[in-house]
């Protein structure tokens, strides 16, 4: 955290107007990102001000409901918003190249080569009219000057890499002749195939069964030690992210609410929403509960998100707040080292309730 | 009335008995035969008055096929259903229809399974009418009581589906559900479709209505550690076939099958500090096709202990431990002094 210092300062120096004379002192940073879609029934605030960094390395697990701005972030990262329909403002380095100002043909050779994504549905993410092969070579040929047949060695080898059996021949196959869990695995290897520094997995085992699950995340684990990758991990799954994360972000409402390493979110968290996601879960880990404990309501509309807090109608300790939960938004504050939190509740009273009321009924 | 009720106190609500199911593929000029997808292969259970049954499964394991039909939505190939001792298999749409009064099912996606041109209303209140039930105090009052049952709003009864959330139109289906006292529910991935925070909410409201309302369950679900919390007894299906079934603290402490096994260890845990000490099962490859299964055992193909017998032999489905019943020559958590299906521990040291 001695790297720290420099960031802070450039904070200061730009103001509250982020400008682009920050310098970044991570492998990914997101300053300040926020992306609205503008429609009629009015602003729709998907992402609105997040922050945060990530390492080669390391995995960041990005969780929270439907709605709560992940999928969201990920495409913003890569780029990938319509500039017609969105407004994306904030910045997002990459290796030191700043990319939310940066020229679409800029972005569009990095994308691929330095940051690839695997999406939730390999089906309907795939072509089906192209064979698997040609979809991987046409990638690789794209950033790469290369040969055709070098390419199809390259696809090869890269489907070998993921675990596809007899990829020599798997290689001309149809995306509809491998089944989920390979086609997942044949996404991966897509994504792979430039050797990116930046993977983004948005669900990418929501759609297969656990035993499935199981080897895939044993895939990214090991490919990332290979490649010294930086992950993010976006899901809904607080077990996935617990199975493969370094870090965590909990979204709500398209803010951060909770950022920790991951040990410290799981076993001290020190935000209502972060408690009420673990006390939702039934788990197989402990003695089975009598009930669960749910967070009541239902998630918000982006369009009226609610004052104050955006958490404040479903949080059970709203009261303790002094009317400050509806009144005002509460700052992301760093409470512990490298654990930040948005809660207007003091940190004493969170140690308490999490201690005494939390953990015991989990 | 009071008759079946006497008749149903003495034996299990539902019974299943060797259902199959064989859904054919024709191909080339004559459209003849070549082949079935042996979706469900000989099922048998039964549910108890008051109780829940969890049916588990990776997808295609035929849960679901096995849920449609105690529902009557699909025709069994062959086997038998039983309700309160009654055998429902073969009964013609007006005999049956009844007894769909008692039997009703839940179903997986609250986006396509109510009609988005009716309202809530009109939904809720559409089996008193199908069924031409006499209510009280009319069919507005009885549905704004089912609302309120299921924990909505009972003003929203002029609403459509598509104004309310994913997790509130569960609750929309749940009412239409409970509208004739059904005795068996039939739940299909009640609660996959939802958010986490909303699931916990859903099940507990299932949970509640049980106790409320006396009802019996059969819960088609793939998240093993929501029908761990939900379900009394568990059945693990693989390939159309139950290999396991037992109490659910039973098959969660002392899983036997290594199927089940391997189910239980790929659930990743939302706690960081036991991945790393985890003892981890990882099966290989994929479920096979259901078109052309492996023989004898279906799960040799991935089963780190299959021996040859495995692929020869497959194994019944037998009682090794009080209420607790595995199809496997090997099972693992085996109770002092018993042995796998056709005494394989013995075979073991033959081959």
């Amino acid at each position: 955290m001695g790297e720290k210092m420099p960031r802070e300062e450039a904070g200061r120096l730009a103001g509250s107007e982020p400008v682009a004379i920050h310098t970044p002192t991570a492998f990914l940073e997101v300053r300040d990102l926020k992306i609205h879609f503008p429609t009629d029934d009015g602003l729709v605030k998907s992402v609105d001000g997040l922050s945060f960094k990530l390492e080669r390395g390391r995995t960041l697990g990005i969780v929270g409901e439907s709605g709560s701005g992940k999928s969201v972030t990920s495409l913003g990262i890569l780029g990938l918003h319509n500039k017609r329909n969105s407004k994306v403002s904030g910045e997002i380095w990459l290796d030191g190249t700043e990319l939310v100002g940066a020229a679409p043909e800029q972005v569009r050779r990095l994308r691929g080569r330095n940051m690839a994504m695997i999406f939730q549905d390999p089906l309907s993410s795939m072509h089906p009219f192209y064979t698997v092969g040609a979809q991987i070579i046409e990638a690789y040929r794209i950033h790469n000057d290369v040969s055709k047949s070098v390419a199809r060695k390259h696809a090869i080898d890269m489907l070998g890499r993921v675990g596809i059996p007899t990829p020599d021949k798997r290689v001309d196959d149809y995306p509809h002749q491998f089944s989920g869990g390979m086609r997942q695995r044949a996404m991966i290897a897509m994504a792979l195939s430039c050797d990116p520094e930046l993977l983004i997995a948005d669900e990418p085992t929501t759609a297969l069964d656990v035993t499935v699950q199981a080897q895939i995340l044993d895939l990214l684990r090991d490919l990332q030690q290979e490649f010294n990758s930086a992950i993010i991990m976006i899901t809904h799954d607080l077990g996935v992210v617990a199975e493969l994360s370094d870090d965590i972000l909990v979204m709500y409402g398209g803010r951060c609410v909770e950022q920790a390493p991951v040990e410290d979110a799981f076993h001290n968290p020190l935000h209502p929403y972060t408690w009420g996601l673990l006390g939702s879960m039934p788990r197989l880990d402990r003695e089975r509960s009598e009930r669960l404990l749910p967070i009541k309501g239902t998630p918000p509309s982006l369009i009226n998100l609610p004052s104050g807090c955006a958490f404040h109608p479903r949080c059970s300790y709203e009261g303790l707040t002094e009317g400050r939960g509806t009144t005002e938004v509460p700052e992301l504050r760093e409470l512990r080292p490298g654990h930040r939190a948005a809660c207007h509740l003091s940190l004493e009273r969170r140690r308490e309730i999490w201690n005494d009321e939390i953990k015991p009924k989990l | 009335m009071t008759s079946t009720d006497i008749a149903a106190a003495g034996q299990p609500l539902l019974e299943v008995a060797d259902l199959r199911k064989h859904f054919p593929v024709h191909a080339g000029l004559l459209r003849r035969q070549v082949a079935a997808v042996k979706a469900v292969d000989g099922v048998t259970f039964s549910v108890n008055k008051g109780e829940t049954l969890g049916l588990v499964g990776e997808s295609g394991c035929g849960k679901t096929t096995t849920g449609r039909m105690i529902m009557r939505l699909l025709e069994p190939s062959s086997g038998s259903i039983r309700f309160e001792g009654q055998d429902i298999t073969k009964l013609s749409q007006a005999k049956m229809r009844p007894l769909r009064r008692d039997i009703q099912m839940i179903f997986h996606d609250p986006y396509s399974s109510l009609n988005p041109r009716k309202t809530v209303g009109s939904i809720v209140g559409a089996p008193f009418r199908l069924q031409s039930v006499a209510t009280e105090n009319g069919v507005k009052k009885a549905v704004q009581e089912l609302l309120e049952l299921v924990g909505l709003n009972p003003e929203h009864y002029n609403r459509y589906p598509h104004e309310f959330s994913g997790g509130q139109r569960q609750r929309i289906g749940i009412a239409r559900t409970l509208a004739l006292k059904p005795k068996l529910i039939v739940a299909d991935e009640p609660v996959s479709a939802l958010d986490v925070s909303i699931q916990a909410q859903v099940v507990n409201l299932l949970e509640d209505l049980q106790n409320e309302l006396g009802l019996t369950y059969v819960v088609i679900a793939h998240d093993l550690s929501v029908v761990r919390h939900i379900s009394d007894r568990v059945a693990v299906m693989y390939l159309g076939r139950i290999v396991e079934i037992a109490d659910q603290a039973d098959i969660y402490l002392r899983p036997m099958h290594p199927y089940t096994n391997a189910l239980l260890s790929a659930v990743p845990i939302p706690d960081p500090s036991v991945r790393k000490g985890r003892e981890r099962i990882r099966l290989s490859g994929d479920v096979p096709s259901p078109l052309n299964p492996p023989p004898a055992c279906h799960f040799h193909t991935r089963c780190w202990k299959a021996q040859a017998i495995c692929k020869e032999v497959q194994p019944p489905l037998a009682e090794l431990a009080p209420g607790h019943e595995v199809a496997c020559h090997f099972p693992e958590n085996l109770p002092v002094g018993a042995s796998g299906a056709s005494g394989g521990t013995v075979d073991v040291t033959k081959n």
